[in-house]
């Protein structure tokens, strides 16, 4: 065997072994270097109320209300399974918040089940769709909605 | 392909190959520009801050495709030892770095409008960081082994074992929960409607252009560097003789 053909076997293992060990470390990192949870993950595996968490979800349709003070809203954020968690949250919405998108609320559980949001982030969706398509697609709009939904997974 | 691992045949290939990959590049990417950020509907969430994806996404995929360019160079070079691998490698890793700050820059500014942050540690967004800072730590190393006389073979190594943050920005969106969305062209399939995707395409292709030109022209400087060096080494050589 020529010495060339060595050490190519020897970098081909090497790399092997090296992208292996990341794809491993990775797939272990899986919940922890996840941004937020899910709210199905949320409901199964609840954590301390007070402790600092991420909740990631779709803003239900139809949930979202306005409360007497005028700055705090309600709504809820659901997953997959019929999983719901109900979220309160006082100050600015972001400009993308809508109901139907995605969205990452940073905050707490209190003791009731309702998460307590300090800061909403809105997720955007990997649909790219001008604005003039957006009246003719409710149809799409809901499927578009449905694969953001499986992309969070 | 041996035929070009000659410098000389790469010289006189280069010569006339780097302008007109930077003419064209120039040309193609200001086209690809003008159109998205004039020409393009506004996004039916977004606005016309979508506008950025036209700059945001060809660079990201450059920032991956140079180190990617680092790593397969950097193989040829361990395995065959060819020379101009080694030049090869060390040329993409400015132009990487470049495009990765870029991408990372443009994707903090769409974030504020879009998301409302600036800047999270999510898993995208993380190892995007990562690879900037594999580039640092890349061209530092280059540098140094040219300098100290140190073997080329460590940059090359640590060039090959930086490829593993490659596959993990790829698959970041999709093994864990991230704030950044999933990918949106994903084998031949596209969820960006053909009015953006026709001026990102051209845009990549322009921004590839001016990658390659600009590899090719640090190819050169590299080159020219060597032989400026063989040359005065020798002329030391000689006035020691003659002395």
């Amino acid at each position: 065997m020529k010495a060339k053909h060595q050490r190519l076997i020897l970098i081909v293992l090497a790399l092997i072994a090296l992208i292996g060990a990341g794809l491993l470390a990775s797939y272990a990192l899986r919940n922890q270097a996840s941004y937020f949870y899910l709210p199905e993950q949320m409901a199964a595996n609840p954590p301390e109320p007070g402790q600092a968490v991420r909740l990631g979800g779709m803003v239900e349709p139809g949930s979202l209300e306005k409360q007497a003070d005028g700055i705090t809203v309600t709504f809820a954020v659901t997953g997959r399974e019929n999983s719901r968690i109900p979220v309160r949250f006082a100050g600015i919405l972001p400009d993308l918040f809508v109901e139907g998108s995605g969205v990452v609320a940073e905050g707490r559980l209190d003791a009731s089940g309702t998460f307590v949001a300090d800061n909403l982030l809105a997720k955007h969706d990997e649909n790219y769709v001008p604005r003039e398509l957006e009246g003719m697609s409710e149809h799409q709009a809901a499927e578009m909605a449905e694969e953001t939904t499986v992309g969070l997974e | 392909m041996h035929g070009f691992a000659n410098p000389k045949r790469f010289l006189s290939l280069a010569q006339w190959l780097t302008p007109l990959l930077l003419v064209s590049g120039l040309i193609v990417t200001a086209v690809a520009l003008f159109w998205g950020v004039t020409s393009v509907p506004p996004d039916r969430l977004m606005g016309e801050t979508v506008r950025i994806l036209f700059i945001h996404v060809p660079t990201a995929w450059l920032g991956m495709g140079g180190w990617s360019a680092i790593a397969i160079s950097s193989l040829v070079f361990l395995v065959w030892r060819h020379p101009l691998a080694a030049i090869a490698a060390r040329a993409a890793a400015v132009p990487g770095l470049v495009f990765t700050i870029i991408c990372l820059a443009t994707g903090s500014i769409w974030g504020r409008p879009t998301w409302g942050t600036w800047w999270v540690w999510d898993g995208r967004l993380t190892s995007m960081l990562v690879l900037a800072f594999l580039y640092l730590a890349y061209i530092a190393l280059a540098q140094a082994s040219d300098r100290e006389g140190v073997s080329a073979r460590i940059p090359a190594i640590f060039g090959l074992l930086g490829a593993v943050n490659i596959p993990i920005i790829n698959r970041s969106v999709v093994w864990w929960n991230s704030l950044h969305q999933p990918p949106s062209i994903t084998m031949g399939k596209s969820a960006i409607d053909a009015v953006f995707l026709q001026p990102l395409l051209l845009a990549v292709l322009g921004f590839s252009l001016i990658f390659g030109g600009v590899v090719l022209a640090r190819m050169r400087a590299l080159l020219a560097d060597i032989q400026a060096e063989a040359r005065l080494r020798r002329r030391a050589l000689e006035a020691d003789c003659n002395a």
